[in-house]
């Protein structure tokens, strides 16, 4: 528990993610068996077991700590896991014990009825030290947030054993805690695990933007066209193992769409799909802010499985029953995916359709032609293209439509992390509401890409010459520098003051030509980008 | 009641002496604690202090503002002004830091300044001094703050520079005190190499030296080349160290050692990837421990978290009450300010 804490402890402050690999590898190699298997897990966020509540925690502290300076604490600290790691104070007859391994702490918590935690959590607090106390609170609280993900673990593992993530990535979901056989094979003492049946992830095929890429030189021929929608990219997984939604990252958000699982579950066999989730609305897909409903919610209200039902384009096939399609070429796959789809018909899945095309000049006009809801542009497949996990170049384009711009005045800026730690990196830009005495600048989104690090060294230095006020590591400017925003899409929101939130925005341009006072109102804004009905 | 002893707006006002104690404004007689910026304030006509603390004050605010007469008083050596007999006790804050033992009318007070009960190399260890009136800081006078033992974050800093060899660890810290002691505590757990300074930090290393405390190979970071610091230690007052300095090192993990350190939101506002609680004040624990040990049954809090440290002292018998005197511990700001002025960027 010890080292995990340290671990966690470090973790939690370290902007790199090179960093965070290095201290991971550093963990994975040095602690033992099995505890960095249920590290893994805890990183992962695959432990599962009844969290113990804030409320028993504060009664916890309270046993021990007079409860104004309790409070005066609570107050200065502001996080309560952290007060209680801080202020905990072992018994004078404290127990000579070492501190709990991680296992003994993972399996007891799993083995404990609610009523008996807060015993336990007692005498294990009495015997650790401050940050492992802090460690081990979050990790019965249930909120590790330790700022590394599943796939940074699994990076972490891979340059150990030197193979890929994501042959780790294709194991992954046949496994359980505490992965005794993944870490067998990471060692070098045991061959690579089979999944066999489980319903594993498997990495996808992604694509790099059409840039540099003489258009002429391909044969139209050669290349097949389809929709790129505007949802998340899936992977459907039905085996006689069970039944996952994966998204491109392998994170299983199957809970957050019961109404997905319960179509796998109603098919047969063992089959692998790719695809878009959308939200559908009549066989139509809804833009992509609906989905971000269904998104943000762990699980959905029967109001909104009803209202905004979940449906997916799809694009591809990986297996089916049982067999590895993944080498086969393209064109292949996709009769193998048609004859699939003839035969299931399952609802709510539709095949993503091909778009014929004669010329690649034609196909341009229909791109420029599509401001349909719900596509951000097109995809170019080679048609004899296997399916490649990772962004290989060249087989596989992403030609999305071009971006939409606004101009708009920097209001505020953020320092950034790692590389640009030092800079303000992290821009927030507004449009601007209301007539005369009551016009003023609102917020419509942050960009921290999109320039160079020349525009960077510009942009840091006009935000320390022009700093108005100061809250935190955020410094609010002078409303005088006028940024080309470029963005995907714009949206209607009412989670933000100006009624709308930009897809993908990023900094196109520094228009230090342009006044502010010249720069777009809010509802001319929304009328031009059809966020409301025009007058 | 001690009613000799009064807190006034400028600072503390020792009556049968006439004298302040690290008064807030240019007084006529100022008896000084230690060298930082919020205790030592220039401009006094006279003023009484160690003499490390007179060299330090010289030094960072120069002879013409470190007062008209200067004094010096060695540790432990009773000096008689007005009605009061005074002596100098060490404070273990920083080099030359001192608590003010004042007695009359055969009442005992002690000023305590700021200090730390952690044994630490560079300056001598507090020594607690019995009396009716106990004049104390109160920097970390919350339950949350232990801090733990310094040679534990020492290793921690030691195993993360093993860890990225390729990176320069960057230690934020006070050009005064923090920065002698970390070096020291560097080179007591075995690190022989360079340490390389910031240009606002030298000066009081080589002061430090001159006093005797030896520091080992010290390097100016500024000047030096990038590829020269790359898996060293740099050390620099906390304003430089998440801005534009530290562009100059090469892939910098960012450190800040200070008891503030403790609390994580602290850091994470610092972007500091690795702090280290290392603090020059004493904790909860010692405060207590040390309010307990001068048996005073009268208790003066200067600055910090008075409200706690009131209320514990309270459930003990003492009689404790807050001075509110506004204007220490603003260290941080007002000689981070200076300190970075000092080096071009």
């Amino acid at each position: 528990m010890i080292a995990f804490a340290a671990l966690l402890e470090r973790l939690v402050f370290t902007p790199s993610r090179n960093a965070k690999i290095a201290l991971l590898r550093d963990y994975f190699l040095h602690a033992a068996d099995p505890d960095r298997g249920y590290a893994l897990a805890a990183i992962a966020g695959t432990l599962a077991f009844p969290a113990a509540r804030p409320g028993m925690l504060r009664a916890l502290a309270m046993e021990r700590v007079d409860p104004e300076l309790f409070a005066l604490s609570y107050d200065y600290v502001g996080d309560l896991a952290e007060t209680v790691a801080l202020i905990w104070r072992p018994p004078a007859d404290r127990p000579d014990a070492s501190p709990p391994g991680l296992t003994e702490v993972a399996t007891a918590l799993a083995d404990t009825p609610r009523a008996d935690l807060p015993a336990l959590l007692a005498r294990w607090l009495d015997i650790c030290d401050t940050p492992t106390r802090h460690a081990l609170l979050k990790l019965v609280t249930g909120a590790l947030r330790v700022g590394a993900s599943a796939r940074l673990a699994k990076v972490a593992l891979a340059e150990i054993a030197d193979v890929t993530a994501d042959e780790i990535e294709e194991v992954w979901h046949g496994l359980a805690i505490p992965y005794a056989p993944l870490f067998a094979w990471i060692d070098g003492t045991a061959p690579r695990p089979d999944a066999r049946d489980a319903p594993v992830f498997r990495p996808p095929m992604l694509a790099h933007p059409l840039e540099g890429v003489d258009l002429d030189a391909l044969a139209p021929a050669d290349w097949r066209a389809e929709w790129k929608w505007d949802g998340i990219r899936v992977q459907l997984v039905r085996t006689p193992g069970g039944e996952r939604l994966y998204t491109r990252t392998a994170e299983d958000i199957g809970r957050a769409f019961p109404d997905i699982l319960r179509i796998l579950q109603d098919m047969a066999g063992h089959v692998v799909l790719d695809g878009e989730l959308l939200v559908m609305r009549g066989g139509a897909p809804e833009p992509f802010a609906q989905l971000q409903r269904r998104l943000n919610r762990l699980a959905p209200s029967a109001a909104m499985l009803r209202d905004l039902p979940a449906g997916v384009h799809l694009y591809d096939i990986l297996f089916e029953d049982g067999e590895d399609l993944r080498a086969l070429p393209f064109d292949t796959r996709r009769a193998r995916l048609e004859s699939w789809f003839a035969r299931n018909a399952p609802p709510m899945l539709g095949l993503s359709p091909l778009i014929p095309f004669g010329s690649f000049a034609e196909l341009a006009g229909i791109r420029a032609g599509t401001r349909a809801e719900g596509v951000e542009g097109l995809m170019l497949k080679r048609a004899d293209s296997p399916y490649l996990p990772g962004r290989p170049r060249g087989p596989w384009w992403k030609w999305k439509r071009d971006p939409l711009t606004v101009d708009a005045v920097l209001m505020y800026a953020q320092r950034g992390h790692g590389r640009r730690s030092s800079f303000y990196s992290d821009y927030t830009f507004g449009l601007w509401r209301g007539m005369g005495d009551t016009r003023e600048l609102v917020p419509i989104g942050k960009a921290y890409s999109g320039i160079t690090d020349e525009e960077l060294k510009f942009l840091d230095r006009w935000v320390r010459h022009h700093t108005i006020a100061r809250f935190g590591p955020v410094r609010e400017v002078e409303k005088s520098l006028v940024l080309e925003i470029a963005f995907d899409a714009a949206q209607p929101s009412t989670r933000h003051k100006s009624g709308v939130a930009l897809r993908f925005p990023r900094i196109a341009r520094i228009r230090a030509d342009k006044p502010a006072a010249d720069v777009e109102d809010i509802p001319a804004f929304l009328r031009a980008t059809r966020c409301v009905d025009g007058p | 009641m001690v009613a000799w002893l009064v807190p006034k707006p400028e600072g503390l006002y020792c009556a049968p002496g006439d004298f302040y104690i690290d008064p807030l404004v240019p007084v006529p007689r100022a008896v000084i604690t230690h060298g930082h910026a919020d205790h030592a304030r220039p401009h006094h006509e006279a003023v009484l202090a160690t003499p490390e603390t007179l060299a330090i004050m010289a030094l960072r605010m120069g002879e013409d503002r470190a007062g008209r007469a200067r004094q010096s008083l060695g540790y432990d050596t009773p000096l008689r002004l007005g009605d009061v007999t005074l002596r100098l006790a060490p404070a273990g804050h920083v080099l030359g830091s001192a608590q003010v033992v004042l007695e009359h009318a055969g009442q005992r007070a002690v000023v305590s300044g700021d200090y730390k009960r952690v044994p630490d190399p560079t300056c001598a260890p507090f020594e607690p001094v019995p009396c009716d009136l106990f004049v104390t800081e109160a920097t970390f006078a919350l339950p949350v703050f232990r801090h733990p033992d310094p040679r534990r974050e020492i290793g921690r800093l030691l195993h993360d520079v093993r860890l990225f060899p390729d990176r320069t660890h960057l230690v934020g810290c006070y050009a005064l005190g923090k920065a002698q002691r970390l070096v020291a505590l560097l080179r007591q757990a075995g690190y022989d190499a360079p340490v390389w300074l910031h240009g606002a930090l030298r000066p009081i290393c080589a002061l430090y030296g001159r006093f005797g405390i030896d520091l080992g190979v010290l390097g100016a970071a500024t000047g030096a080349a990038r590829d020269a610091m790359r898996g060293g230690i740099v050390l620099a007052p906390p304003s430089a160290i998440a801005d534009r300095w530290a562009r100059r090192l090469p892939d910098p993990v960012v450190c800040l050692a200070s008891g503030w350190m403790q609390v994580r939101q602290r850091a994470k506002a610092r972007g500091v990837e690795l702090p280290l609680v290392i603090s020059d004040h004493a904790d909860w624990d010692a405060l207590l421990q040390t309010c307990d040990d001068t048996g005073a049954r009268e208790v003066w809090v200067t600055h910090g978290r008075e409200d706690a440290l009131i209320h514990a002292l309270g459930r003990r018998g003492v009689r404790a009450r807050a001075l509110r005197l506004v204007g220490y511990g603003e260290e941080d700001e007002a000689g981070d300010a200076a300190a970075a002025e000092g080096e071009p960027a």
